[in-house]
């Protein structure tokens, strides 16, 4: 069995993250990055399987070159292997084109049977490329999984979305997992030197034959048109309970019109 | 007037506030037609008429419940091929999205997800997000085809305004692609009696500070009407349901109000309800950088100062 695992380099939700002033795209260079963190219970659920059975877990990446350190850390895991699509044409690619080149990704690595990805990034949190890729590549998308079995061609999932759904699909299958769905083990030592052996290739676009005009910032099909840092919030009146902070509280609530 | 698209979202007909709201945004951009895919549209008739949905297409199939929201998908691609709408708008919540994405990608058109505001500019309809965990505010539109647009439940107060809609039924043909993930199971809606949480007004979260006892937070958060949410620690402590985690790896809340009770406030809970326009805060740890972004705070013991307030509303109520 062959699992693709989608990972993505973001800027660290603790650390000043910030947009490009010249172009509004999100700083990636700048900024301390690390692996997205919804995405490691992707990458814990396909090495689920792999200890269990037998599977192949290949991660890929799209992004600029520090990116690789998503992989690694995937590699470090225990992925068996990476790969980068690499190419300066990417730069502020919108969901649409990032589903394209990731769809080429999967078809070029070939015979794929399941596709994990994180519900969401932590930096752009769309949560649309897996139904994106769906679309593309004509699999079935579970998203928001929780708790997943597979039953020999079959998933089965529950979905944690709005309300919670038991939901079956054939494989190959694009399936996006929640923080519920298992712990994340931590790369042991063995796990990160034994990493460094790890195969990773890098590909371009034209590798993956895709025309560098239609992706990045300027075949985006939206565009945007301002960015304003917000004013931090300025903190209110703060009072210690001296066994009247709940009828404080009541009070200001009263105030502001709430009760 | 152009045509704008609004998917009914709603559980057998019973239509979910946040469509209310699309309607009343779709009217200052134009026509609001609804479309409602699924079963059960006697019950949404009125909903949609009383605001003000011009027409409303009717695909009614139960092949479309049995399945996740790609055939959805399809019909919804289906309709805006005919009616060729200046916008579509869809609720922010993992369906509308994931439909969103699909429709995208088959109508080729920009998507702008989690909208805060939607309004009619020159330049063309033009979307407000918050982004970074509410550190910036982000105006952006779609610049090609059909724009396709997710709106965040409180975007907008629900305005009335009665119509007749001219209904149009849809007939449905869904692809085998499209019914591949199949439900076998669906479980009821919580029935606590509160507001589901992303969609309600007021919201009341417990955290780690709770020691597990929800009592409190429950007990406010009945007094004031209010949906009741947690933190990660709590959840993660199986102190509460993680259908009620407010944050990066949960929900996403944007209520007039937002107290969080015994909760210190990481950045990731943070990214969960920073949007919220009022925030009270309840801790006993002073230094807990949950104050930092407090309207209003109390340091104390939340098991004494949420009952006390409780008590304190109710008689104010009665």
């Amino acid at each position: 069995m062959k699992i693709v695992v989608l990972v993505k380099h973001v800027p660290d939700a603790a650390a000043d993250r910030k947009f490009d002033e010249a172009d509004y795209t999100t700083d990636r260079v700048s900024v301390d990055s690390i692996l997205s963190e919804l995405d490691e219970y992707a990458v814990e659920e396909a090495l689920k399987i792999s200890d269990a059975g037998d599977a192949e877990v290949i991660a890929v990446t799209m992004g600029p070159e520090q990116a690789q350190d998503a992989i690694k850390r995937a590699l470090q895991m225990g992925a068996d292997s990476g790969v980068h699509v690499l190419d300066e044409a990417l730069h502020g690619s919108d969901a649409l084109a990032t589903s394209q080149v990731l769809a080429a990704a999967i078809e070029k690595v070939g015979e794929v049977d399941l596709v994990f990805t994180g519900m969401a990034s932590t930096d752009g949190g769309m949560s649309v490329v897996p139904a994106m890729l769906a679309e593309r590549l004509q699999l079935a998308h579970v998203g928001f999984v929780g708790e997943l079995t597979l039953d020999g061609g079959t998933v089965r999932a529950r979905r944690d979305a709005d309300v919670t759904e038991t939901v079956e699909a054939a494989l190959p299958a694009i399936v996006s997992v929640t923080d519920q769905i298992n712990e994340p083990r931590y790369p042991s030592f063995k796990g990160i030197m034994a990493a460094k052996k790890k195969p990773v290739q890098t590909w371009s676009l034209a590798d993956l034959g895709i025309d560098a005009g239609s992706v990045g910032l300027s075949a985006a099909w939206s565009v945007v048109a301002s960015v304003t840092a917000r004013p931090p919030r300025t903190q209110g009146e703060v009072v210690t309970d001296e066994g009247d902070g709940g009828a404080k509280l009541a009070a200001y609530l009263a105030d502001q019109k709430f009760i | 007037m152009a045509e704008i698209l609004v998917l009914v979202d709603h559980a057998d007909g019973a239509v979910r506030k946040t469509t209310t709201e699309l309607l009343t945004i779709a009217r200052r951009l134009g026509e609001p037609s609804a479309v409602f895919i699924g079963s059960g549209y006697d019950a949404a008739r009125d909903t949609l008429a009383q605001f003000g949905a011009a027409k409303v297409y009717v695909a009614e199939n139960p092949e479309l419940v049995d399945h996740l929201v790609a055939p959805q998908a399809e019909v919804l691609a289906q309709v805006a091929a005919t009616a060729q709408p200046a916008a579509i708008l869809l609720a922010s919540n993992p369906d509308g999205k994931e439909i969103a994405a699909r429709l995208a990608i088959k109508l080729e058109s920009g998507l702008i997800t989690d909208a805060v505001d939607v309004v009619a500019a020159d330049a063309g309809i033009t979307t407000t997000q918050s982004v970074f965990a509410g550190g910036y505010t982000v105006t952006a539109r779609v610049t090609h085809g059909t724009p396709i647009v997710t709106v965040k439940p409180n975007a907008a107060t629900p305005e009335p305004a009665q119509s007749t809609p001219v209904e149009e039924k849809v007939a449905v043909s869904i692809s085998d692609t499209a019914k591949r993930a199949r439900i076998v199971e669906r479980a009821a809606r919580g029935e606590s009696g509160r507001p589901e949480l992303t969609e309600a007004a007021i919201v009341v979260s417990g955290g780690r500070g709770t020691g597990g006892d929800f009592g409190p937070v429950e007990a406010l958060a009945d007094a004031l009407g209010a949906a009741v949410g947690a933190s990660r620690a709590a959840v993660d402590s199986g102190w509460y349901p993680h259908a009620h985690q407010v944050g990066q790896t949960g929900k996403t809340v944007s209520p007039q109000l937002y107290v969080a009770a015994g909760i210190s406030g990481a950045i990731q809970h943070r990214a969960g309800m920073q949007t919220s326009k009022t925030v009270v805060v309840v801790n006993k740890d002073a230094e807990a950088p949950i104050f930092s972004m407090a309207d209003f705070g109390v340091v104390g013991d939340l098991h004494t100062v949420l009952p006390q307030a409780t008590e304190e509303i109710t008689k104010r109520k009665a």
